[in-house]
């Protein structure tokens, strides 16, 4: 097998990069090996888990299996996009103070699917907030911090306190 | 009070933020493959196809003469024997001559990238002599010798596959049981499951060559540096140096943040020795990175266990004789087996008291991947069934299950029949609180049928008393030092690995020297400037990492008050230090910024840090062959009530809810034990109704390949799977524990599969004694009962005993 290496053109967090990537390449793959952006994690590269999932065009979107080249021309969100430079966005706080992030190696995906919803549905209930999240998997919590995290940081986009 | 709680706790006992909890939502933490460095190649692994042959041959040459490919090594160039228990090394970092499982790793190498690594390891030319495998443990058992064992026989009499027996009696066990009123006997089985921790094993290996420095002796070329997703850094520290015969003292382990383990990366494994030694050959940086199927064959997962059981009571309900016996089916290699063999029976003797006890057990190799520490270690399994017996007794008797647990209660401040020492124990308290939460009396037995509610209790080790190998050296050290600034920093080797254990020794520093919580760095994780700590397993962190971060962060407090005092010409106990401020308790308007505190102490003592340690007692077991295993510092209870609805047409269960009340000595943050509760509880749920490691036999498939190695097939519970769970903590304050504290990660899962059985039962009349209780298991069930006739809501406890009380007739009898 040759790799041949190519320009892909990619939006990320606002950003506007070429980027030379194999073109065999995933998303993922060029986020974290290409554009340094750790954030964003492998967990199974087969898009069981989750952990990987970024935004994108304003859907949550697994991106160990989206060829690099599907996001040219789109908008990338990954988990760094999130906080604005003076504060963390809203769900990253409540993630922080409801215990929502254990290990943390699933929380970024999972704050890419919340930020979504939230952005859809700013009073979503219990029972849309694990539909939402339920192509996140979370070995650690049992979920529940990770509820209550996201009904908080609700109500703080809800109240205007953060801003945007 | 204890000597190591105080009064008036700022911090402890408080929600508060973890120390690393905003950089794991903002995506800055840094996991082991994070990490990049110049130079780096990537390394693969070449994995047997067969669970078990003999290797004749190995061809590299191809492989090596790839573009790319900068090294490559084999079995040969590691030729040492490894493993986490220092009696059972029975493990090659790649095999030498024979592979014993699909999977065992044979060759690996180092290119510039993975694809080329990928093709290289396609090039690599094995030569296998396939031996029949062994896939059932009671054929390994059982095997004469025909064909080649597992390994070499350990014992004489003894054939290959037995890894290890232990047969322990306390009491009369027979005439105990033959003068029992009631006697309960079941068989049960419990599926092996596996860790899944969302992050997969990762390695990266540096040596560094040359140096020969004055006084080395010559011996010693060069460094070696790994960066690892462990839990054990200081046993993978001392395994690399012995394996790769370098000196320990120029081996420096670096732990990043780990992504999940649960038990599953408590022991080295062949990526650590794999990068160390390719980056010795090739003289740069190489990483190794799992794949999602090859944390599926590195396993160390829960052990399947076969379970008989004969518990005996009077007609008063007092457990009168325990006898189990058990076949452990162990994989491959030993890894903690010796270990486990013990703990499927030595913690089985609370929060219950029993007249007698006998347990045998024997774990076998087989041909599969080995299996290890999962979450509660060795002792879910057996409480599982004893759990069920339990209930079962509890109706022969005519008790209310709660009831029947509750008069068997062992109580504090005693010993277990097998005499480890018991202090705190609220587990009467657990039991309460879920009877109350759940409507226990108003629900139990009287919902309508399909619908149930089960209990079950449980006990767990707070920390093993003993280290893995033997050693009079503390089990937990911790360095604090304070700055100028205020800042304090504190020098931790403990395993962070999700549960929290970087915060906690945080919030000791600070409510133990009145700075702000973010006055506090947490240095970790890198065995070249941390104190030993041997890892978090066991659950040992909290209560031996905190009373050591309680000693060292105390000794500097005391310098703090001492020079406050002179400062102030008032005596050293009235200084209080709290709230960012050195204060006079008499008259608190008198007080100084902890700053200029700590700047009096450096004038009056010179450069200001401390050490603590913690070590176990050590007279708190029988003075037995195996006492020592099981005992530990202290014990935590737990008691669950679920809540379940079984359609019996489909064999569906659905669990509603788990009520969920631990004994955790003291929540030193009640949010973070919360989530250990609540985490223990979905991952017993997940046991209970949806997990299976299981591998292909030779009719169904290539013998040995796992039967779903993917988080797809593999089924770990989704949000949408989960129950709502809700925690209880209960608080027993224990004498030794930090402010009283004692585990709280892996107890509470214990009882969620009891009782989830139990509730079944409840909900149907259907006894579930094989696990997991997927729907065609429990509609098999469903319909056995059917044509029998007892599918129904079983007989409310009358409160009496059961008029005819001769033993239930034996299976096979």
């Amino acid at each position: 097998m040759s790799t041949s290496t190519e320009i892909a053109c990619l939006t990320v967090n606002g950003d506007r990069r070429e980027i030379g990537v194999p073109t065999h390449f995933t998303l993922l793959e060029a986020l974290r090996y290409v554009m340094g952006l750790t954030g964003s994690k492998q967990g199974c590269d087969k898009g069981d888990c989750g952990a990987c999932t970024v935004i994108l065009d304003g859907e949550p979107t697994l991106s160990c299996l989206t060829p690099v080249w599907e996001a040219e021309g789109r908008e990338v969100t990954t988990v760094e996009g999130l906080a604005s430079a003076d504060a963390p966005h809203p769900l990253q706080d409540a993630f922080d103070l409801n215990g929502a992030a254990q290990c943390g190696f699933c929380t970024p995906g999972i704050l890419c699917s919340a930020a979504v919803l939230l952005d859809k549905s700013p009073s979503p209930t219990r029972e849309q907030i694990r539909e939402a999240l339920s192509g996140n998997l979370c070995r650690c919590t049992g979920y529940t911090k990770i509820y209550d995290a996201v009904e908080a940081a609700a109500a703080t986009l809800r109240n205007g306190a953060h801003g945007s | 009070m204890a000597p190591n709680t105080k009064s008036d706790l700022e911090f402890i006992g408080t929600p508060m933020r973890k120390v690393e909890g905003l950089d794991k939502s903002t995506g800055r933490a840094l996991y082991t493959d994070d990490l990049v460095f110049p130079r780096m190649l990537h390394g693969k692994i070449l994995r047997s196809p067969h669970p078990h042959a003999r290797i004749v041959s190995i061809d590299t040459d191809a492989a090596e003469a790839l573009d790319g490919v900068h090294g490559v090594v084999t079995g040969r160039d590691m030729p040492t024997t490894y493993g986490i228990i220092p009696w059972t090394p029975d493990e090659y970092p790649l095999c030498v001559d024979r592979v014993r499982y699909v999977g065992d790793g044979v060759a690996a190498v180092a290119a510039v990238d993975e694809d080329t690594a990928v093709r290289a390891l396609g090039l690599i030319d094995v030569e296998y002599e396939v031996l029949p495998p062994f896939l059932d443990p009671y054929k390994a058992l059982e095997a004469d010798g025909s064909t080649p064992y597992v390994h070499a026989a350990k014992k004489e009499g003894w054939n290959g596959n037995i890894t290890k027996k232990v047969n322990l009696e306390f009491g009369e066990v027979d005439e105990s049981m033959d003068a029992s009123d009631v006697v309960v006997e079941g068989e049960y089985f419990f599926e092996g499951t596996t860790h899944a921790p969302i992050e997969p094993h990762c390695a990266i290996g540096l040596w560094q060559a040359g140096g020969g420095f004055k006084g080395s002796g010559g011996e010693s070329s060069g460094k070696l540096t790994v960066w690892s997703a462990t839990q054990v850094p200081h046993y993978l520290h001392r395994e690399l140096a012995r394996v790769l015969g370098v000196d320990q003292a120029h081996v420096r382990v670096l732990q990043p943040l780990v992504g999940g383990a649960f038990g599953g990366k408590s022991e080295p494994f062949d990526l650590e020795f794999c990068v160390s030694k390719l980056s010795m050959i090739t003289g740069r940086p190489v990483k190794i990175l799992y794949t999602r199927e090859e944390v599926f064959y590195a396993h160390r997962g829960r052990h399947p266990f076969y379970m008989k059981y004969r518990t005996g009571a009077t007609a008063d309900g007092r457990l009168t004789s325990v006898d189990a016996q058990t076949l452990l089916d162990g994989g491959a290699y030993a890894s903690f087996g010796l270990v486990t063999t013990y703990y499927s029976g030595q913690l089985l003797c609370a929060p219950y008291q029993m007249a007698a006890y006998r347990f045998d057990s024997t774990r076998v190799y087989t041909n599969k991947p080995a299996c290890g520490p999962k979450r509660g270690h060795g002792s879910v399994q057996p409480r599982f069934a004893f759990e069920v017996q339990i209930d079962k007794l509890s109706e022969r008797v005519g008790l209310d299950p709660i009831e029947f647990r509750r008069r068997n209660f062992i109580g504090s401040d005693t010993r277990t029949i097998n005499e480890l020492r018991v202090t705190s124990n609220g587990f009467m308290e657990c039991l309460e609180s879920v009877e109350r939460a759940s409507a226990w009396q108003e629900r139990f037995r009287k919902l309508p049928f399909g619908h149930g509610l089960g209990i079950a209790g449980s006990t767990y080790i707070t920390g093993t008393n003993y280290p893995i190998y033997p050693n009079e050296m503390p089990q937990s050290g911790v360095q604090m030092q304070v700055d100028r600034s205020g800042r304090v920093s504190v020098f931790s080797g403990a395993s962070e690995i999700g549960q929290g254990c970087d915060s906690m020794v945080a919030y000791i520093a600070a409510e133990e020297l009145g700075v702000p919580l973010d006055y506090v760095r947490v240095l970790r994780g890198d065995t070249d400037f941390t104190p030993v700590d041997l890892g978090a397993y066991s659950s040992r962190v909290t209560f031996m990492v905190g009373n050591a971060a309680i000693d060292a962060a105390r000794k500097l407090r005391d310098m703090v008050q001492q020079a406050v005092a002179e400062h102030w010409e008032v005596r050293p106990g009235e200084v209080l230090l709290a709230g960012g401020l050195a204060l006079w308790a008499p008259d608190t308007e008198r007080h100084m910024h902890i700053k200029k505190a700590f700047n009096l102490a450096e004038e009056k003592f010179g450069t200001l840090g401390s050490t603590g340690s913690y070590n176990t007692p050590k007279d708190v077991h029988g003075d037995y062959r195996g006492g020592t295993i099981g005992s530990s510092p202290a014990y935590s209870f737990t008691a669950h009530v679920a809540e379940v609805e079984v359609d019996v047409e489909t064999g569906v269960v659905e669990v509603k809810k788990i009520w969920v009340a631990h004994d955790c000595g003291r929540a030193l943050n009640p949010v973070l034990v919360e989530g250990q509760m609540e985490g223990s509880a979905y991952m017993g749920f997940g046991e209970a109704l949806m997990e299976e490691q299981v591998f292909k036999d030779a009719d169904h498939g290539m013998a040995g390949l796992h039967d779903a190695p993917s988080l797809l097939d593999y089924r770990i519970p989704t949000s949408l799977d989960t129950p709502e769970l809700q925690a209880l903590i209960v608080e027993s304050i224990d004498p030794e524990g930090p402010y009283g504290a004692k585990e709280a990660g892996e107890g509470p899962l214990h009882p969620s599969i009891p009782a989830i059985a139990n509730a079944i039962y409840d909900a149907v009349g259907v006894r579930m004694d094989r696990l997991p209780f997927t729907p065609p298991n429990v509609w098999r069930e469903i319909a056995a009962a059917r044509e029998a006739y007892t599918l129904r809501k079983p007989v409310a406890p009358s409160g009496v005993a059961a008029p005819a009380l001769a033993p239930e007739p034996v299976p096979g009898d």
